[in-house]
C-alpha cells in the first residue's frame, strides 16, 4: 500500500515539479502564474491590463497574417460555391429587383414623412461618425462569437459604437485597443439587444444563441409571432438607433421553443464593416 | 560536412514543427466556420498539446504552451490566463500518464484524453460562469468535446506517420 502511494507521489512530482530541457519554470510554477493572471485580470490589476493591451496589439496583427492561407482557401471555396449557384441567384435577383423598384418609390415617401415626424417629437438621431474597418480576424470560437477589426481608439472608435454590414446590424464594439477593436456579434450568447417586430409592432429582446441564428425573448404571447416578420432595432434604452434591420423570423417552432431569427448579414463572410455612432440632431 | 550541417538544420526545423503548429492553431481561424456546418467544432490545440506532451515531451516547452495560451485568450476574447491554465493542466495530465505508463496503447491514451478534456472543459465552464459571468452553450461545449476526441485518433495516426516517415525524433 505504502509503495503504491509513494509511486503516485513520485509520478506527480516528476510531472509537475521537474523542469524539462531548457525550461526556466516547472509546470506547477506556470500553472500558478496562469491562476495569478486570471485573478489579477479579473480584478483589473493595472500591470495585467497593460500586458493585455501589448499582447493584443501584437496578436491581432499576427492573426491576420497567419490566417492568410486559410482565408485564401475560404475565399476560393466561397467563390466556387457562388459560381455554382450563379444561375439560380440571378433568376431570384431579377424577380427581387422588380419588386424592390416598386417598393422603393413608396419607401422614399414614408422615410421623408417619418423624418419630419421624428424631428417634431425630438427623437431624430443623425449619424455622428462613421468609419469603415477591415475585419482582421473572425475567429468564431465555439463559445464566443466576435470579430476583430483594424480600427481602434486612434481612429476615434468608442465602446458601444454599433457595427453594420451595409445597412444591416452586425453587433457592437465591446473592446477598444489603440489600433484595433473587438466586435461582439449579434449571434453571441451574451448579446442582448432591444428590438421591434414589424409589422405587428411587438417590442422584445433579441438574444444570440452561440449558433448562426438568434432568438426572441421576453415576449408575453409567443403565438403572436408569425413568419415573414422583420426584426428592427427598437431604439429603446438609447443603445441603438431605431429602425436598423437585423433579421427575420424563419421557423415558427412549437410552443416550447424560442423563435429562430435569421440575421440578414452573414457573419462568416464579413470583410469590411461600418462602425457608427449616433447623436441627436442639433437644431 | 556541409551536407551533415544541412541535415541537422532540416532536422532542427522539423523538431520545431509542433511549436509552430501550436502557434498557428491559436492565431489562425482554424474553425471551418465558412462551411456552415452547424454542429462541427474541434480544438486542435488540445490534440496537439496532449499528443506531444505524452509522446515527445521535449518538442513542446511548457513556457511556449503558456505563451500560446495567452495568445489564444487574446484571439478568443476570453479572460487572460484561462487558456494557459487549461493547456498546462492538459500537459500535467499527459506528463503524469507518461510517468506511470509502461506499455503504450492508443486506446488508453484516447480514454485518458477524453476524460481530461471533459475535466478541463468542465473547469473552464465553471470559471466562466461563476467568476466571469459569461454564458457558455452546453451544446457547443459537448460538440467540441465529441469532435476533438474523435479527431484525436486521426491526428495521432497522422503525427505517427509523419514522425515515422521523416524520422523526427
Amino acid at each position: 500500500m505504502e509503495t503504491s502511494r509513494d509511486d503516485f507521489v513520485i509520478a506527480i512530482r516528476s510531472s509537475f515539479l521537474n523542469k524539462g530541457t531548457q525550461q526556466r519554470f516547472s509546470l506547477l510554477g506556470l500553472i500558478i502564474f496562469s491562476i495569478l493572471f486570471l485573478i489579477l485580470g479579473g480584478i483589473n490589476f493595472k500591470p495585467i491590463n497593460y500586458l493585455k493591451i501589448a499582447i493584443k496589439e501584437i496578436v491581432y496583427r499576427s492573426t491576420f497574417i497567419v490566417s492568410t492561407p486559410e482565408n485564401f482557401i475560404k475565399e476560393s471555396y466561397l467563390k466556387v460555391q457562388t459560381h455554382l449557384n450563379l444561375y439560380n441567384i440571378n433568376k431570384k435577383n431579377e424577380l427581387e429587383v422588380a419588386n424592390l423598384r416598386a417598393k422603393d418609390l413608396l419607401n422614399e415617401f414614408i422615410v421623408l414623412e417619418n423624418k419630419r415626424l421624428k424631428k417634431i417629437v425630438d427623437d431624430y438621431l443623425v449619424e455622428s461618425e462613421s468609419t469603415f474597418a477591415k475585419v482582421l480576424s473572425d475567429k468564431n470560437s465555439p463559445f464566443f462569437k466576435s470579430i476583430i477589426v483594424n480600427k481602434g481608439s486612434k481612429h476615434g472608435i468608442n465602446l458601444g459604437s454599433i457595427v453594420m454590414d451595409n445597412e444591416y446590424l452586425v453587433g457592437k464594439i465591446v473592446e477598444v485597443n489603440f489600433t484595433s477593436s473587438r466586435v461582439l456579434l449579434l449571434s453571441d450568447l451574451n448579446s442582448k439587444i432591444p428590438v421591434i417586430l414589424e409589422p405587428i409592432g411587438l417590442l422584445s429582446i433579441l438574444s444570440g444563441t452561440g449558433e448562426d441564428y438568434g432568438t426572441i425573448q421576453y415576449n408575453k404571447n409567443e403565438s403572436i409571432v408569425e413568419s415573414d416578420v422583420i426584426i428592427y432595432t427598437s431604439g429603446i434604452g438609447d443603445l441603438f438607433k431605431a429602425g436598423i434591420p437585423v433579421g427575420k423570423i424563419t421557423i415558427n417552432n412549437s410552443e416550447n421553443e424560442d423563435q429562430k431569427i435569421e440575421f440578414f448579414s452573414d457573419f462568416a463572410q464579413l470583410k469590411f464593416v461600418k462602425i457608427l455612432s449616433f447623436k441627436k440632431e442639433e437644431n | 560536412m556541409a551536407k551533415l550541417n544541412e541535415k541537422n538544420i532540416i532536422k532542427k526545423i522539423l523538431t520545431q514543427i509542433p511549436i509552430i503548429l501550436l502557434f498557428i492553431s491559436v492565431l489562425n481561424n482554424f474553425d471551418f466556420n465558412y462551411l456552415n456546418l452547424k454542429y462541427f467544432s474541434f480544438n486542435f490545440s488540445y490534440i496537439l498539446i496532449f499528443y506531444f506532451s505524452l509522446k515527445r515531451n521535449s518538442s513542446l516547452g511548457y513556457s511556449f504552451i503558456f505563451i500560446a495560451g495567452l495568445f489564444n485568450d487574446v484571439v478568443n476574447g476570453t479572460p487572460i490566463g484561462m487558456s494557459s491554465l487549461i493547456f498546462l493542466l492538459l500537459c500535467g495530465v499527459a506528463a503524469y500518464l507518461r510517468a506511470i505508463t509502461l506499455r503504450k496503447s492508443l486506446i488508453k491514451d484516447w480514454i485518458s484524453f477524453v476524460l481530461t478534456i471533459l475535466m478541463i472543459n468542465s473547469l473552464s465552464f465553471v470559471i466562466f460562469n461563476l467568476f466571469f459571468n459569461y454564458e457558455v452553450s452546453y451544446i457547443s461545449q459537448m460538440v467540441n468535446v465529441v469532435f476533438t476526441s474523435l479527431l484525436y485518433f486521426i491526428f495521432s495516426f497522422l503525427f505517427n506517420f509523419i514522425e515515422g516517415n521523416f524520422n523526427v525524433r
